[in-house]
């Protein structure tokens, strides 16, 4: 256990070591890893904000029935009992016109004009929530409900917000597309970098092979140097992505003053940090590995062949 | 301890450098290995370290035969001492720190292993030269560092390709005399030379190799060295 303890103790000395000696090399090689993941990264925080400014999936599940004008309360109580029983309704809440009206004056800041109307024009009207999320199930619940008696209009509220949600959907793929596309650019980064040191220190891995270091020792500090780096490279990208995201901020507020609101992109979370970090630390971790053992597999050859 | 029976070695290029070489060199013994440019001394030391592998026949080196020990080869060399004509330092180390490699990679404790490291470049008259790097050393001062590097986790075994090469005789003798101190305390030491004066006053076994197979070997364990092994002869009737 010492001599484990005491080889991972010498291996990551000597990293450091390496890392010290060509700071700037080692910088602009964790500067280049960390622009390739600050791409995907920035399209996933893009997604992330709109998905939660759509106000996420259960908004998409609602539909609003307007009844006709003529509409008595036995006949908007025989919907209600219908709603109740459908299994694709999950709840539903009668809106009675007198309560739309009053809602509409203190929401719109519109009394005077509301008051000067000769009668409320608005129609009663329910909000159904309906059971499933799926796109076709509330659509089916829409087209249903809309042939009812007495039902003048149903309208799936937030029938945008389904089209944006397709449209997250899509950038999604794209930046998992885009993720791994740049995620084996990561790995070839780091193979290639790593193949390089190995290159430079050729000759004392191969002293190290002739006086009995396992392939285990040889590729340690390797495997180190590419999980600095890979993590570093990790490390950079979400400092990138947060710079973007402060600067957006600062444009967005300027727009969301004019609109009387408040807009703000929201941050890479610390867990999403880490397991960027974290993932990042991985690849360079495998690209080393593969580096190394080709290397080594080149060896052995080159001793079979002697 | 060392075990070769039938050993053959082709190169790619065709070149036979061994043809059936059979011997053994006991525990404790001082054998020296010489012959002619192209004998195959270095060949035969390679073979026992597994830096080569034999094309024909086995090689066994405290009972373990190395082709057929590829996995355990690390562990095995970690127990003989390799000494190169070229030295294999390396350059941008420090002294200490090209003694101290064999004991980082059996995972040595720092502390004790600086303790053996001042120990061995004590015993090759390197002490105080810690933190010179290599290249500011003299050929003879080099060789003594390969020495350190070989002595430190103390081997049984101990090979050495040339160690005399390119050093004046005093030099070479001050080389073969830190050689013949290990062999003192019981470590095997086999040397490939074919600077036998150097080491006349070792009283080695002597295998001499002509063309690749076993020429001439000394009748009797630590007698001494033969003036009359004639290399160039060995050269004309092999």
């Amino acid at each position: 256990m010492n001599a484990w303890l005491a080889q991972h103790r010498r291996a990551l000395t000597l990293t450091g070591r390496q890392i010290a000696a060509s700071p700037v090399a080692r910088t602009f090689q964790a500067l280049v890893i960390g622009v390739a993941i600050t791409l995907p990264l920035l399209l996933y925080l893009t997604v992330q904000n709109l998905a939660r400014l759509a106000g996420q999936s259960d908004a998409d599940a609602r539909i609003a029935l307007y009844l006709a004008a003529d509409a008595t309360a036995k006949e908007a109580a025989a919907i209600s009992t219908r709603l109740d029983a459908h299994a694709g309704v999950a709840g539903h809440r009668f809106v009675a016109r007198d309560e739309a009206l009053r809602d509409l004056k203190q929401r719109h800041d519109i009394a005077d004009l509301v008051d000067a109307l000769p009668k409320n024009p608005l129609p009663d009207a329910f909000v159904v929530r309906a059971a499933s999320l799926r796109p076709g199930d509330i659509e089916a619940l829409r087209s249903e409900a809309s042939a009812w008696p007495k039902v003048a209009l149903a309208q799936l509220d937030s029938a945008w917000a389904a089209r944006l949600d397709a449209g997250l959907d899509l950038a999604r793929s794209l930046a998992l597309g885009l993720g791994t596309v740049l995620a084996a650019a990561l790995l070839a980064v780091t193979f290639n970098t790593i193949g390089l040191q190995i290159v430079n220190r050729r000759e004392e891995i191969e002293v190290s092979r002739l006086i009995g270091a396992t392939h285990g020792f040889i590729r340690r500090p390797f495997l180190y140097a590419g999980v600095v780096q890979g993590a570093a490279g990790g490390a950079l990208a979400c400092a990138f992505a947060g710079v973007c995201v402060f600067w957006v901020n600062e444009q967005l507020r300027g727009v969301a003053a004019l609109y009387g609101t408040e807009l703000a992109a929201r941050a890479l979370p610390a867990g999403d940090a880490l397991a960027v970090i974290g993932f990042s630390a991985l690849l360079g971790w495998l690209g080393a590995w593969l580096a190394v053992t080709r290397h080594l597999l080149r060896l052995d050859s080159q001793l079979d062949a002697r | 301890m060392i075990a070769l029976e039938r050993v053959g070695k082709r190169y790619p290029n065709g070149f036979d450098a061994l043809k059936s070489v059979t011997l053994a060199i006991d525990t404790g013994e001082f054998a020296v290995i010489t012959g002619h440019s192209g004998a195959g001394k270095s060949t035969l030391l390679k073979l026992m370290a597994g830096i080569e592998m034999a094309t024909t026949g086995t090689v066994r080196v405290n009972g373990q035969d190395i082709a057929g020990a590829r996995r355990a080869l690390p562990f095995l060399r970690r127990k003989i001492g390799l000494i190169f004509q070229d030295h294999k330092l390396l350059y941008d180390r420090s002294v200490f720190d090209n003694v101290r490699l064999p004991l980082d990679i059996t995972g040595f404790p720092p502390r004790d292993g600086a303790k053996r490291v001042r120990a061995a470049l004590d015993k090759v008259g390197l002490l105080g030269r810690e933190r010179a790097l290599p290249i500011t050393l003299s050929g003879g001062e080099q060789q003594r560092l390969c020495i350190a590097r070989a002595i430190v986790h103390r081997p049984s075994l101990l090979l050495a390709d040339e160690p005399t090469a390119n050093l004046d005789l005093d030099y070479a003798q001050e080389i073969v005399g830190i050689l013949s101190s290990f062999h003192q305390v019981g470590v095997t030491v086999v040397v490939s030379t074919h600077d036998l004066v150097s080491l006349r006053m070792v009283r080695p076994r002597v295998i001499a190799l002509a063309r690749g197979a076993l020429w001439q070997e000394s009748e009797g364990r630590g007698e001494p060295v033969r003036d009359d092994v004639d290399l160039d002869g060995a050269r004309v009737e092999s």
